[in-house]
């Protein structure tokens, strides 16, 4: 029994890494259609979902969804297998492998989804799971805080999402974005066109982490290095990136989206790396160089050129693949070294080997090194750059002062902890576990690999990615060696400018430092005044509107309803005013008298029973009234209503404090212009509706069949037990809801003053 | 309330208003009445007789609490309603088993289903929901009077 538990029971060797197999073999599954859409084949399966509303569960694989599909699965692979090992033994490791697979599904869906919708569905599901991701460890408060202020960041960003998806759903007339660019012309032209890129932009811009949104992401790193190194550098934050890419043949191309993305993405790419130079924490460094890496891909991606968009397709994989190792190899050292700070630990090369083989592979394809696949990517940049539709001097401004800021980061990562004297925290530090080590090195080597034949990944997926982008065939040859160019003169500047950096790292980052300790303003204080504010305003409505006293949750109840009749006859212009009919006959002068004094005479007495009492003779007369026209039905349950009404207020009457002390006089005047503004509210509408033709096409539906269909000559009760049952059936349920929900609040009460009193 | 008249009177008067309440639940479809008004009529008979006699006595004369019968008509309406969705497919679908229909479109047997069964639900979520505030509510006064004895 023991043996089986421990064989499959929770924690168990075979469930750890059980979802790593899972992955590996789905990345597999992938890996067999590369041959396909190497050709520019493209796939697309369909189920109906919601016809009525256009909305599909359709799936698409194209160039552009097979590489994130590759990326996520991969990758997924490796961190799983790396978190059931640096996860040993602990208690919620289940409750984290169960997060990180409903994380890939949703991420899986995001990317493959061909219906917007359904993108959006699974988009909300990466949100959500991410959330819970960060907020892993929440018993601590910090973790709390940030993963709510990731939830809220991109969850905000999702809503204007989905805003847009739908506007551009009315404006393109499909919600398919494989369709899409089909009518694409239409959209730009389209006086809808500017809102609903502005919506996608702040979508994805939140999403991946671009200025002025990009905070998040850092403070996201308070997940677990394994969580951090899957979603906040593989996955997640390019999803964002992938909506862009996804909608470029949609939205892309003209004046607003080439300004934006250049400008957006230009700016956190040089934000993001020179907040990296500042940080001491390698996990952080390598978070600030993740949001440079997302802001080179967007700015690429307004590139519009082929070529940039080639640019940015590759450096979307060379960046998954050696920042995944970074972030992985970071995780080893602070397992096994004690520390990912970068002044408390050296000369580990020796001791930790394997790690300081796989953090150097890495980082010198990350730095863009020949013959690594990073040194393909970034002359691809260059070469884009001097492509860009935009302002090609701009974007290579901007790329070469991010790339010169990544090499110095590379070094510090690569160098820092390994060479030197012997620093650690840890007593003896190695190398962790065969499956902590495999999967960084395999993604490590891989990148040496595809560096030295970068056609492999090139002509397999880069340049279908390219096409699906562009809209037009792209073909590039990717090679290694190009000869002496323009992009080779420009890698030799970043190498120059970069070394340059990595020797005055230590003064750069005083300089920050004490940048960051004056206080000068940055968007997380925006979004902490926002939040703040957001709070204040709830606090003070909640004052006004939810006092916890029952007269002023009816005033404010009575005055909206008061408000929306006023509004609607307003609106209408009075156009239907009270005609002159027959005079009322002396029982219903009677009526109205009797009505009437019922009315003035619970507004005029302090005595509750008496109200009450009043209260039932106006409900009474009304019911009279129905009686009078033929209502008999209604006119039984509202005198039986009023009957038990009266019986259980009487009850609770005893209950209730004396009215006089809760009414005085400026109040009652304030409730008299309130009764007054409803009564001749409903009175007008009431002869508004009146004076309109009444449409009986539903009434002699029932009365037709009524009798044939449902055996009932009662219209009233066949409509509510046999026409219309759904409704009635929703009605009891509510009824029986209250009166538990009453007996609940009664009896805790009870229950508490019997404890008071013990 | 110690009151004999009202006791003695409300001896007749409940037995007669819970049989009107039932008249009027199943008269309901052809007449004015049914379901609704029939469990307020029950409820109030109940309400007459908890003033009369105190809620105990009322509780022991109902057998169930009231939140059971709440809760049971409930279950009827909602099984009554899957009766026609495993019959018919459609749920809510009024069935009547014991009718027949002669081929001149003239019907013959008693007209008893599923609907009434729905109303019976409604009935009894009537009565049980009405008296649960109500019993609940006397019995928060009465604990509270006591405390202040």
């Amino acid at each position: 029994m023991s043996a089986l538990s421990s064989a499959v029971g929770p924690g168990s060797l075979v469930l750890r890494y059980l979802p790593a197999a899972l992955s590996a073999l789905v990345a597999a599954g992938f890996a067999t259609l590369v041959p396909t859409i190497a050709d520019y084949n493209v796939m697309r399966v369909s189920w109906p979902w919601i016809p009525g509303l256009g909305v599909e569960l359709s799936f698409l694989i194209d160039g552009l969804s097979l590489t994130f599909a590759l990326l996520i699965t991969g990758i997924g692979a490796i961190v799983f297998a790396y978190s059931a090992s640096y996860f040993k033994g602990h208690p919620k490791l289940v409750r984290l492998l169960v997060l990180l697979v409903l994380f890939e599904i949703s991420m899986l869906g995001l990317v493959l989804a061909d219906n917007l919708i359904l993108m959006f569905v699974f988009w909300e599901l990466t949100t959500i799971t991410s959330f819970l991701l960060v907020g892993f460890d929440h018993e601590q408060e910090s973790a709390r805080n940030k993963a709510l202020q990731a939830l809220l960041v991109t969850g905000a960003g999702g809503l204007a999402l989905l805003a847009g998806i739908l506007l551009l759903g009315i404006v393109g007339g499909t919600y398919e974005a494989s369709t899409l660019p089909l009518v694409a012309d239409t959209i730009k032209e389209h006086s809808l066109y500017l809102p609903i890129l502005t919506l996608f932009l702040l979508g994805a811009f939140t999403k991946s982490a671009q200025f002025p949104f990009h905070f998040w992401l850092p403070n996201a790193m308070a997940a677990p290095t394994p969580v951090s190194a899957y979603l906040h550098s593989a996955t997640m934050v390019k999803a964002g990136v992938y909506l862009l890419a996804r909608m470029t043949p949609t939205l892309g191309g003209t004046e607003p989206w080439l300004w934006s993305l250049t400008i957006v993405g230009g700016v956190t790419a040089v934000i993001g790396s020179i907040w990296a130079l500042r940080q001491t924490d390698l996990k952080l460094a390598l978070a600030h160089t993740t949001v440079m890496a997302l802001g080179t891909i967007t700015m690429f991606l307004g590139g519009a050129a082929p070529i940039a968009l080639t640019a940015a397709a590759t450096f979307l994989v060379v960046h998954a693949f050696y920042k995944a190792a970074l972030f992985l190899t970071v995780g080893m050292l602070d397992k096994k070294a004690g520390s990912r700070e970068i002044d408390a630990l050296g000369g580990l090369a020796l001791p930790m080997w394997r790690t300081w083989i796989i953090a150097s592979l890495a980082a010198l394809s990350m730095a863009g090194f020949p013959p690594f696949l990073g040194f393909v990517g970034k002359e691809l940049k260059y070469e884009g750059a001097l492509a860009v539709a935009s302002e090609p001097l701009l974007v290579v401004t901007f790329a070469v002062l991010a790339n010169a800021m990544m090499v110095a980061i590379a070094a510090a990562v690569a160098i820092k902890p390994f060479y030197g004297r012997r620093r650690s925290l840890a007593e003896q530090p190695a190398d962790p576990p065969f499956a902590m080590w495999i999967g960084p090195a395999f993604l490590a080597i891989g990148g040496l690999i595809f560096g030295l034949a970068p056609d492999l990944v090139g002509s397999a997926l880069i340049n279908p990615t390219a096409t699906v982008m562009s809209g037009d065939l792209v073909a590039k040859q990717f090679k290694l060696w190009h000869g002496v160019n323009v992009p080779l003169m420009l890698s030799i500047l970043t190498f120059i400018i970069g070394i340059v950096l990595y020797f005055n790292l230590a003064r750069i980052r005083a300089a920050l430092t004490r940048l960051d300790q004056r206080g000068i303003w940055t968007a997380e204080h925006g979004y902490d005044r926002a939040l703040t504010g957001l709070k204040a305003i709830a606090t003070g409505q909640t004052r006004v509107i939810q006092p916890g006293r029952l007269t002023h949750y009816l005033f404010w109840t009575t005055a909206t309803l008061a408000a929306l009749l006023w509004s609607a006859l307003i609106a209408g212009g009075f156009a239907v005013l009270p005609q002159a009919g027959r005079m009322p006959t002396l029982i219903e002068w009677t009526m109205l008298a009797l009505a009437g004094f019922g009315a003035i005479a619970t507004a005029a007495t302090t005595s509750s029973l008496l109200a009450i009492l009043a209260l039932g003779l106006l409900g009474g007369t009304v019911a009279a009234i129905f009686v009078l026209y033929g209502a008999i039905d209604v006119a039984m349950t509202q005198l039986l209503v009023e009957t038990l009404f009266v019986v259980i207020v009487a009850v609770a009457l005893l209950k209730l404090p004396r009215l006089a002390p809760t009414t005085g006089a400026r109040i009652r005047w304030r409730h008299l212009g309130l009764a007054g503004a409803l009564g001749t509210g409903t009175t007008l509408t009431l002869f508004a509706v009146l004076s309109v033709d009444l449409d009986r096409r539903v009434s002699d539906f029932f009365e037709v069949t009524s009798v044939p269909e449902a055996f009932g000559r009662n219209i009233v009760n066949v409509i509510l037990v046999d026409f219309r049952a759904l409704d009635t059936l929703g009605e009891i349920a509510v009824v029986v809801i209250a009166a538990l929900g009453v007996l609940a609040l009664l009896r805790s009460r009870m229950l508490t003053a019997a404890e008071d009193r013990r | 309330m110690n009151s004999i008249i009202l006791s003695a009177a409300t001896r007749i008067v409940t037995p007669l208003m819970v049989a009107f309440s039932i008249f009027i639940l199943l008269r309901g479809h052809n007449e004015p009445g049914g379901g609704f008004i029939g469990g307020l009529v029950a409820a109030t008979a109940f309400a007459l007789y908890a003033k009369a006699m105190g809620v105990p006595a009322t509780l022991r004369a109902l057998s169930l609490s009231p939140p059971t019968i709440a809760v049971v008509g409930l279950a009827m309406s909602t099984l009554a309603g899957l009766w026609g969705l495993v019959q018919s497919g459609v749920l809510l679908k009024g069935l009547w088993p014991l009718l027949t229909t002669a081929d001149d479109g003239s019907k013959a047997g008693l007209p008893i289903g599923s609907v009434l069964v729905f109303d019976v639900g409604v009935y009894l979520v009537v009565v049980g929901s009405v008296l649960s505030i109500l019993f609940a509510l006397e019995a928060d006064v009465a604990e509270e009077n006591e405390g202040e004895d």
